[in-house]
């Protein structure tokens, strides 16, 4: 158990070696874990759609609505204070996990779909005129398509999108062929959710630099996996839930460089955004509360605080090595399986293992692994632009965390085993 | 496992795996699309009606074994009735699928009735409902249904 709160007991230093990381330590902070289903454990594969939450997550929730339940950045008084103090200090967390150069320059947001939204809005207005191009690339998630269709569309711009090859990589010539002086951003995925592709964003980021243009990246099953520096990237935009990163749902971050997010207009108006108002006229509050307006989800950013305080008292470099081998083993094991034929065999790739059946359909497939107590994701995985790319209506996906274990990765085998034989 | 056999029966496998009156139907009088944004079924129902008798019926596209089952199933049954008749059956299979049908109704069903499984399985019941509202709205003129949520 790893208390919240306190690091002492459970700080690894970098040398240890990867045995350190006790995956059945790292399971009894997640009290869900425990859960049965239909008489058996819970083997939870659905980490892409959203992942379990640590105790210490838990608690700060409970904290909160407890025993410092009140609004922030309004109040005078005692409760108020402690709230804004909190809810800042996750602010604060978050910047140094994202190794962002400031705590303003990071955006409490509803989700990574707020954030992409909020940039297509507030940039893309500004930005974004007739002729001019976004570039996104073909794994994107829909959250990472309809916002740009949007702005397109009502600006008369247009969307362009950078091919894949068969294994589900980024083709980077095509892509950059696509750059030019009317791409007014690119927009692309970390990782994607349905093929589990690692893009490399930093290679990305420098070519569409080359040529001045802004990056998005979509980070949402990026950051529970691997080690995110903006400013290393140099991105101008970096997005993600909290809900997968271990955090509660309906928080979410986006980080901005200061030089656009001071550039920009704000994204909507209410309280905490202003600094005064008359019916004249109002002016803008700063940084970031210029795109915080109303209420923000309080509990929930001080939750997210406790997310990136779980995450890195487990070690993000150690939970990485561990979903790597993880993932190797369970690519291993499940393409052993005859007829299983996995999506997306990119070199680089984190979380996810998609997979299709031959003559089964994924929807069969979930229904039987779910009765084994196995939970997978049957569907198209909000990216129907991949499935048409691979010609499959949809796929079953695993996702892991790092609560996954190789007995899970065997339970799971032996659940698409199951299939084969009731379906047979 | 019990409900996993009740929901997987022979006859559904079967035609889940063997889809009878599969494939486009040449000079249909009424076709619809119909989609299942969820699981990515998709189904086109082609029929053609003369005389208030359904004289043909086709179905092609791509589901899970549920939907398939259900879609061929559905034409077997549904060749050479009257609208009404496939009315009043688009209707008892409705009602097998969300609740309990009496004895009349279950013989009225036929082999309809190997769906009384799907019950047990809530999110599955558009999987088998697809076909029918598919045809319905094939019947009603209407080309594309989405199954929402
Ligand atoms: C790659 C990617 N981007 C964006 C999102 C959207 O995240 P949310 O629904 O939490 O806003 C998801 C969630 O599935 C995702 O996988």
């Amino acid at each position: 158990m790893i208390p919240s709160g306190t690091t002492s007991q459970v700080r690894m230093p970098a040398s240890e070696p990867l045995s350190a990381f006790n995956v059945w330590r790292v399971r009894e902070d997640f009290p869900i874990l425990k859960t049965q289903v239909y008489g058996k454990p819970l083997v939870y594969l659905d980490n892409a759609a959203t992942s379990q939450k640590p105790q210490g997550v838990l608690d700060a929730l409970n904290r909160f609505y407890a025993q410092e339940c009140a609004n922030v950045h309004r109040g005078l008084h005692w409760l108020s204070e402690l709230a804004t103090q909190d809810y800042e200090d996750a602010r604060v967390k978050v910047q140094r996990f994202l190794g962002a150069a400031e705590a303003r320059e990071i955006i409490f947001v509803r989700g990574a779909t707020e954030a992409i939204n909020l940039v297509a809005h507030s940039y893309g207005r500004k930005y974004v005129q007739a002729g001019d191009e976004i570039l996104i690339t073909a794994m994107e998630h829909h959250s990472n398509i309809v916002p740009w269709q949007i702005l397109c569309q009502e600006q008369g711009a247009r969307l362009r999108v950078a091919p894949i090859n068969d294994a589900g990589e980024l083709i980077l010539e095509e892509f950059q062929k696509l750059l030019n002086s009317r791409t007014r951003l690119v927009a692309v995925g970390h990782v994607s959710n349905a093929l589990g592709t690692v893009n490399p964003v930093r290679q990305i980021i420098q070519m569409a630099h080359n040529h001045n243009i802004p990056v998005l990246v979509d980070g949402a099953q990026a950051v529970p996996h691997l080690k995110v520096n903006v400013q290393e990237l140099d991105c101008d935009f970096y997005a993600f839930s909290g809900h997968k990163f271990y955090g509660p749902t309906g928080v979410g971050v986006l980080y901005g460089k200061v030089r656009w997010l001071e550039e920009m207009p704000p994204y909507q108006g209410g309280g905490d955004m202003i600094s005064a108002v008359t019916f004249e006229k109002t002016t803008y509050n700063s940084l970031p509360y210029k795109f915080e307006a109303g209420t923000p989800h309080i509990a929930g950013g001080i939750g997210l605080g406790a997310a990136v305080d779980y995450v890195s008292e487990v070690g993000l470099n150690q939970i990485a090595a561990y979903e790597h081998e993880l993932l190797a083993y369970a690519a291993r094991q499940v393409s052993r399986i005859p007829g299983l034929r996995i999506i997306g065999t990119a070199r680089e790739k984190a979380g996810v293992i998609s997979f299709v059946l031959e003559g089964l359909h994924p929807h069969d497939i979930g229904t039987i692994l779910d009765r084994e107590g196995i939970a997978v994701r049957a569907g198209h995985h909000c990216a129907m632009p991949v499935m048409e790319r691979f010609g499959v209506p949809a796929t079953t996906r695993a996702s892991f965390a790092c609560y996954n274990t190789q007995e899970e990765v065997d339970a799971l085998v032996a659940g698409i085993q199951k299939v084969q034989e009731v379906l047979a | 496992m019990p409900e996993l056999r009740e929901l997987y029966q022979e006859l559904i496998l079967d035609h889940g795996k063997r889809p009878r009156n599969f494939g486009k139907l040449e000079g249909a009088n009424c076709q619809a699309n119909g989609y299942n944004p969820l699981c990515g079924d998709k189904i086109t129902v082609y029929v053609n009606v003369d005389d208030n008798i359904i004289q043909d019926l086709r179905f092609e596209g791509v589901g899970c074994a549920i939907s398939t089952a259900s879609a061929s199933l559905m034409t077997e049954k549904c060749k050479g009735k009257s609208l009404q008749e496939a009315e009043t059956l688009f209707h008892l299979f409705h009602e097998l699928l969300t609740g309990e049908v009496g004895e009349e109704s279950a013989a009225e069903l036929g082999k309809l009735s190997v769906f009384s499984g799907v019950k047990e399985f809530p999110v599955r019941v558009k999987c088998a409902t697809l076909p029918w509202h598919t045809f319905r709205s094939a019947l009603q003129g209407i080309g594309e249904v989405v199954i929402k949520e």
